[in-house]
């Protein structure tokens, strides 16, 4: 299953990159794969924008917005003013 | 000597003492009792209360050079560490999530590197085992800063597969995931487990929707069932049957996946029930936004909607959606008037 690919906002630099792999080893959703020491976006539409991949670059070669995927408290930070967050 | 552990906290039992501070043993076969809980559990029951005390375990007879797993102390998901690693020896430290699961707690930050560090430090591991290497759940790594963790503590952080059923076969192979093991799918069985919750947190809309029917069928505009069926139905359609048939939709965005069931949905009541105009432009009105709001919710019970994606469509759909429910409670209110005439 997948969801709307075109709002993605994942971003990698791969000039950064050193080519450790945790970005291949946390993601979810088979994003990366990292070949010759240099990882590439394989299947960037596929991103849930979890932020695994950001925090756990060592050289912060990933960037994403990183937010709750979901509409029930997004609709509701919305009406309160607050910040979204789960329960 | 060993006792069953009585906790003066809320914490569950599901563990022996063998000698005070040191760790405890897990008990690896799941009780009938904790089996009525998580179906009670799934159900809501003591949501967010559902604990066991943060701490480092024992599963069966592990050494020092025994493998450390780490996850959260929502008791539901260390009753699934129990029953998926019996027979194994291992170490499995507990962290305090405040009694949310691994990925949940992630995303906020409590299953995360800085607790780590606290419990690591408290649970004096480094004196227990002789190798620094922590394995995590993969679901676990939006909370967590593995070179950072390694940095404060001197632990290496190893994720391991998504499902804790993995495990095994993950040590097996020391310690390297397949790409399966990696990729969280999101099946019919993922979905039917949280669907029983949806069901539950959206009671309001079915009494709200029961209540509607009732009131029509109260000032005769409508036999019983053509009045209460279609409204309970769609709520029913919104709840549980899209997310169950979620890949059956055609759509990407969620919305359009509930404004179709729920339009598909409007059509069988309308084949099924005799309604003249008035009836049917309602039906095609009220019940589709509802079924949409309702499949839009479950990106929430989802693991691949991404935040951006759900914003997108807030802004696309609001006001079409808002319009087009006003149209049909403006229709709704028109069938309550003409029954009431007469
Ligand atoms: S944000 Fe999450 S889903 Fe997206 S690429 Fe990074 S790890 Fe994968
Ligand atoms: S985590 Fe960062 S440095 Fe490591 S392979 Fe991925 S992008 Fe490169």
């Amino acid at each position: 299953m997948r969801y709307i690919e075109s709002v993605v906002t994942l971003n990698l630099d791969a000039e950064k990159c050193i080519g450790c792999g945790r970005c291949a080893e946390v993601c979810p959703h088979r994003v990366f794969t990292v070949t010759d020491r240099k990882a590439a976006m394989i299947d960037r539409g596929a991103c849930m924008e979890c932020g695994a991949c950001q925090k756990n670059c060592p050289v912060d070669a990933i960037t994403v917005k990183v937010g709750v995927g979901c509409a029930y408290a997004l609709i509701r930070s919305r009406i309160t003013g607050k910040e979204a967050c789960c329960g | 000597m060993v006792l069953i552990q009585k906790q003066k906290t809320r914490a569950f039992s599901i563990a022996t003492i063998t000698l005070p501070g040191s760790p405890k043993d897990l008990i690896p076969l799941l009780s009938f009792r904790d089996r009525v809980e998580h179906l009670l559990v799934r159900i809501g029951w003591r949501r967010r209360r559902y604990i066991v005390e943060p701490a480092l375990y024992r599963i069966g007879s592990p050494m020092p050079d025994s493998p450390v797993i780490v996850t959260a102390n929502y008791k539901l998901t260390v009753d699934t560490v129990r029953a998926a690693c019996a027979g194994m020896d291992l170490w499995v430290l507990v962290l305090d999530t405040r009694g949310i699961n691994v990925w949940c707690a992630a995303g906020k930050g409590t299953f995360g590197t800085d607790e780590i560090e606290r419990m690591v430090r408290t649970s004096r591991l480094t004196d227990i085992v002789k190798h620094r290497r922590l394995i995590l759940p993969q679901l676990g790594a939006p909370g967590v800063s593995a070179h950072r963790v390694k940095k404060i503590t001197g632990f290496t952080v190893i994720y391991g597969p998504v499902r804790i059923a993995d495990l095994r076969d993950f040590l097996a192979a020391d310690m390297n995931a397949t790409s399966d093991m990696r990729h969280v799918r999101f099946t019919l069985s993922d979905r039917i487990s949280v669907t029983p919750i949806e069901l539950v947190l959206s009671w309001q809309l079915f009494l709200a929707a029961a209540l509607a029917g009732l009131g029509l069928w109260a000032i005769h505009a409508a036999p019983f069932p053509a009045a209460v069926v279609p409204l309970v139905g769609a709520v029913l359609m919104g709840a549980v049957v899209v997310p169950l048939a979620l890949p059956l939709f055609p759509f990407r965005s969620f919305v359009l996946k509930g404004a179709a069931a729920g339009l598909l949905w409007a059509l069988l009541m309308i084949a099924l029930f005799p309604v003249d105009i008035l009836t049917a432009a309602r039906h095609l009105t009220l019940l589709p936004p509802v079924v949409a709001y309702l499949a839009f919710n479950f990106t929430g019970s989802t693991a691949f909607t991404s935040p951006s994606g759900v914003k997108a469509e807030i802004r696309w759909f609001t006001w079409p959606l808002l319009l087009w429910f006003a149209a049909g409670v403006i229709l709704y209110f028109a069938e309550l008037i003409r029954g009431w005439l007469g």
